[in-house]
């Protein structure tokens, strides 16, 4: 990859992460929390992302943000109020810049209207049009890093306007940090014409020195018809880290300097030196100063050459504002950026199935130990115990690499909502809790989907219309509550509304008319809240085209059961619905069952099992030429003989002499599989047949057992729609409550 | 890949086993390694020449047995048999053979074109005949005889 494209794609990868500040950040000002730490974060996020955006020329981009920025400062200076309209625009706001970063990143193209009017309210809220010149020149600045012009204040046009007298004394902790104050300096040379004088009094003997230490201060004089503002924007990212005073410029203050501005206008040529330098390494990235280690011996003026001169004393010492922030949220923050790394994701998969492969040599070698028959406490048994312990740890360890928060899934669903609520004309709160519970990458990516329906769900069908709470006495704003947890080993997720709960009279006649129940069957009501995950059920012919985009919660739940997780529902009419999703913790290992089948091992996924069971004979009905069911619990169900349809034989085996699993597959669709006995129970490394061959119909994948040989896993699916066809379809036993599999 | 009958007249290196009675080689590029016979786990709705899959230090590999793609009578394998680990794109396949005779260095103008004959196994996988010490040994295009079982399975 050629370096520009890394750095672009770097950029990006940090723009999402900026982008979920702003919006947690803004959520938080939505729930009152105005505090300047949170006013200053969102600021920041979208002054990041300008910066960065100018760097790569994106102008769409550079352009609204900087509109955004603009009422944001207002907000932080405290000339705007953050009042609830203004939150509610600065949260479009936040989704069109996510567009418009999506969109450059993408090369796609956005709704240039959409934006357009997003600006429109944006700039209503600054008061009005101030989107002058003064803008237009802002973003000169930052798409071409113009370094060398303003640096020669020779040159500078002489009617000399209203000026700002800067005191800058960085600490130490702005040096540790990898800022250097020539940089900062020559972004503040931007601005205008600039006479620096450097206060080097402080500075102690050579011997004295301690080199990290910070002994200047820079006094400057700014000629430049710019707001403070601007002046602290250059400060910006390390204000905590130096003191700093912005005067006016008083022209009885000024008297005193020009005597030393003869030296000290003119940059020492070590300064030119180093200016030179940062000015070439800045064109890649100038928004950010450039992390130039230990500059604080180097960018020491010599004291020969530049003249000591007294900070110029301001006739009138009104300091108009002082940074006296505490540090501790802007350290808080670098500490938790400075404790991750960005890995490539295929090492990681490597190291996996290296320690898979750890995992089954550890397995083999203890068998064999135990093979040749050496004693339980032998020295060599412990050892072994001892190392399988420890390829476990290494094993938890290694998936725990892959394991993300959901905050990546549940930072998109604040927007969705908003959407959904607008287009719904509902009020909606969401409340989200257990972000930081974690989960294999994979399986984070593959929930995007099934959740973003299910939010979708719970606002069009979950909760009622303002009216309708109203009048049954309810806060007109609706709740959808989103909790992740891990439990017993897996991530349980559920979605939360607080609406009228499922209308069982109208899905049940739903599912009559459908033909899906027959319309005497006698259904608890947890039966008929789970006919809504069954194919061909679905409410979106009356429903608007929120939640019924041609999916029903019946892909919701087969995308679900694709990843070995299960879906349920409970519902409380009046109260409101919970869906429950229990998904397992990583997609690289299962929780499998081991059957033997005419001779051979098959791992079938306990997450499809319901149950097992011993069948009798007369429970077991012959229907037609071939096809059996098993009568069980009023229903009949379909029996399957994993041998034959698999073919590794041709007649099936008596049930009664088997054991009998049943299975639930895609859609609710259930089936008993007839093998010929149960070993027992493990969790199994999945490694895929397609890599060397290809996919196996019946099959989902393989795994290496403890004896060194590959078993296959059980495509539950496959085997179940064996058994599907038409005079199976009204099904009983298919409405049956879904049981959680003991995992 | 292995395209002999394309390249000059550079020296390679074929790695020669037998089948039966008959004996073949392949370029030795794209042997990966070469291991004893392990039981393989049969893999349902397969075609006959695949034996089924082992366990290639973590990996699931595919067997072929080499005498029934070639047509010839199943071998029931013994710990004498062998497999060859080939590499095929980016696909490893395990090809099942009674034994591995010889490593060979051929210039590629000892190889004499494969008569015009009419079994379509030797004109889908023969590419050329070469005699060696009174044998006669068939250089075997790995490239045509195992995509084609990608191709059949698709």
């Amino acid at each position: 990859m050629d370096p520009m494209a890394e750095i672009r794609e770097t950029f990006f990868q940090e723009c999402e992460e900026q982008l979920g500040e702003l919006e947690s950040g803004l959520m938080r000002m939505e729930t009152g929390q105005t505090d300047s730490e949170t006013v200053n974060a969102v600021f920041r996020a979208v002054h990041s992302i300008k910066g960065g955006a100018g760097a790569f020329g994106l102008e769409d981009l550079v352009h609204f943000a900087h509109v955004f920025e603009t009422v944001l400062d207002l907000i932080r200076s405290g000339r705007l109020e953050p009042s609830p309209e203004a939150m509610r625009v600065m949260l479009r706001a936040s989704d069109a810049l996510a567009d418009l970063v999506r969109a450059a990143r993408d090369g796609s193209a956005t709704d240039p209207a959409r934006i357009a009017a997003i600006v429109a309210e944006l700039r209503q809220l600054t008061g009005e049009g101030d989107a002058g010149e003064a803008e237009d020149d802002d973003f000169a600045d930052i798409a071409f890093a113009a370094v060398p012009v303003t640096l020669e204040s020779e040159d500078a046009p002489p009617p000399p306007p209203p000026g700002w007298v800067i005191r800058f004394k960085p600490l130490a902790d702005l040096y540790a940090k990898a800022n250097e104050a020539g940089l900062l300096l020559r972004e503040l040379g931007r601005l205008g014409p600039m006479r620096v004088t450097v206060d080097a009094e402080t500075l102690p003997d050579l011997a004295a020195l301690d080199p990290e230490g910070a002994y200047l201060t820079w006094t400057i004089v700014l000629e430049a018809d710019c707001t403070e503002d601007m002046i602290r924007a250059v400060f910006e990212f390390v204000e905590d880290d130096c003191e700093i005073q912005i005067e006016r410029d008083q022209p009885e203050a000024r008297e005193p300097a020009p005597s030393a501005a003869a030296n000290s206008g003119q940059p020492s040529d070590d300064e030119i030196l180093a200016l030179l330098r940062n000015a070439a390494a800045s064109v890649e990235a100038p928004a950010a100063p450039e992390p130039v280690p230990m500059p604080e011996p180097e960018s020491r003026p010599q004291p020969g050459i530049v003249a000591v001169a007294p900070p110029a004393p301001p006739a009138e010492p009104e300091p108009v504002s002082t940074v006296t922030e505490t540090p501790a949220a802007r350290n808080d923050a670098a500490q938790g950026v400075g404790a991750t790394i960005r890995v490539d994701l295929d090492r990681v998969d490597r190291l996996i199935d290296l320690v898979g492969e750890l995992v089954i040599n550890e397995a083999m070698l203890s068998q064999r130990v135990f093979e040749a028959g050496l004693a339980r406490a032998s020295a060599v048994m412990t050892a072994l115990d001892e190392l399988e312990q420890l390829t476990r740890e290494i094993q938890d360890s290694v998936m725990a690499i892959r394991a993300q928060p959901v905050r990546s899934v549940f930072q998109r669903m604040p927007r969705l909502v908003r959407e959904v609520a607008t287009m719904t004309g509902k009020q909606v709160r969401l409340l989200t809790d257990g972000e930081t519970t974690e989960v294999d990458k994979t399986v984070i990516e593959r929930i995007v989907d099934p959740l973003t329906h299910m939010i979708r769900n719970a606002i069009d069908h979950g909760l009622e219309s303002t009216e309708a709470r109203l009048a049954a006495g309810k806060p007109a704003e609706g709740v959808v509550k989103l909790t992740a947890l891990h439990r017993s080993g897996r991530i349980v997720i559920e979605v939360e509304d607080d609406g009228a709960g499922i209308n069982r009279e109208r899905v049940r006649a739903k599912a009559v008319e459908k033909g899906l129940v027959s319309p005497d069957a006698q259904l608890t009501d947890e039966e008929i809240d789970n006919l809504i995950f069954m194919p061909g059920f679905s409410t979106a012919s009356e429903i608007s085209d929120i939640s019924g985009r041609g999916v029903g919660m019946d892909v919701v739940r087969r995308s679900v059961q694709a990843l070995g997780g299960r879906i349920s529902i409970a519902s409380r009419p009046g109260k409101g619905s919970t869906f429950t999703l229990s998904l397992p913790l990583t997609l690289a290992v299962l929780d499998g069952m081991v059957v033997s089948v005419d001779g051979h091992t098959l791992i079938v996924p306990l997450s499809a099992i319901v149950e097992t069971l011993q069948p009798r004979s007369e429970q077991v009905h012959t229907l037609g030429v071939d096809v059996r069911v098993l009568a069980m619990r009023g229903g009949y169900i379909p029996l399957v003989d994993v041998g034959a349809a698999l073919g590794y034989r041709d007649m099936p085996v008596e049930p009664e002499k088997s054991v009998a699993l049943l299975v639930e597959g895609e859609g609710g669709v259930r089936a008993v599989l007839v093998v010929d006995g149960i070993q027992g129970q493990r969790q199994v490394v999945i490694k895929s047949l397609e890599a060397n061959y290809r996919a196996v119909p019946g099959i989902a994948a393989a795994t290496v057992m403890g004896d060194g040989r590959v078993a296959l896993i059980l495509d539950v699916d496959a085997i179940v729609s064996v058994t599907r066809s038409d005079n199976l379809r009204v099904d009983a036993s298919r409405v049956e409550p879904i049981l959680m599999s003991a995992s | 890949m292995n395209e002999v009958m394309t390249s000059g007249s550079g020296a390679r290196e074929l790695i020669a086993f037998r089948v039966g009675v008959q004996e073949f080689c392949v370029d030795i590029m794209a042997v990966r390694e070469i291991r004893g016979w392990t039981a393989a786990t049969v893999l349902p709705q397969s075609p006959g020449y695949i034996c089924g899959v082992i366990n290639l230090r973590g990996a699931v590999l595919p067997i072929v047995d080499f005498a029934v793609r070639l047509g010839l009578p199943r071998s029931e394998p013994t710990a004498r048999h062998v497999i060859i680990v080939v590499q095929i794109d980016r696909q490893m396949v395990g090809l099942l053979v009674d034994a591995v005779s010889d490593i060979l260095t051929m210039n590629d103008n000892a190889i004499q074109p494969t008569p015009d004959v009419a079994s379509d196994v030797v004109k889908s996988f023969v590419r050329g005949l070469m005699p060696v010490d009174g044998r006669m040994i068939s250089l075997i295009s790995l490239d045509h005889v195992l995509p084609a079982v990608e191709r059949e399975a698709a």
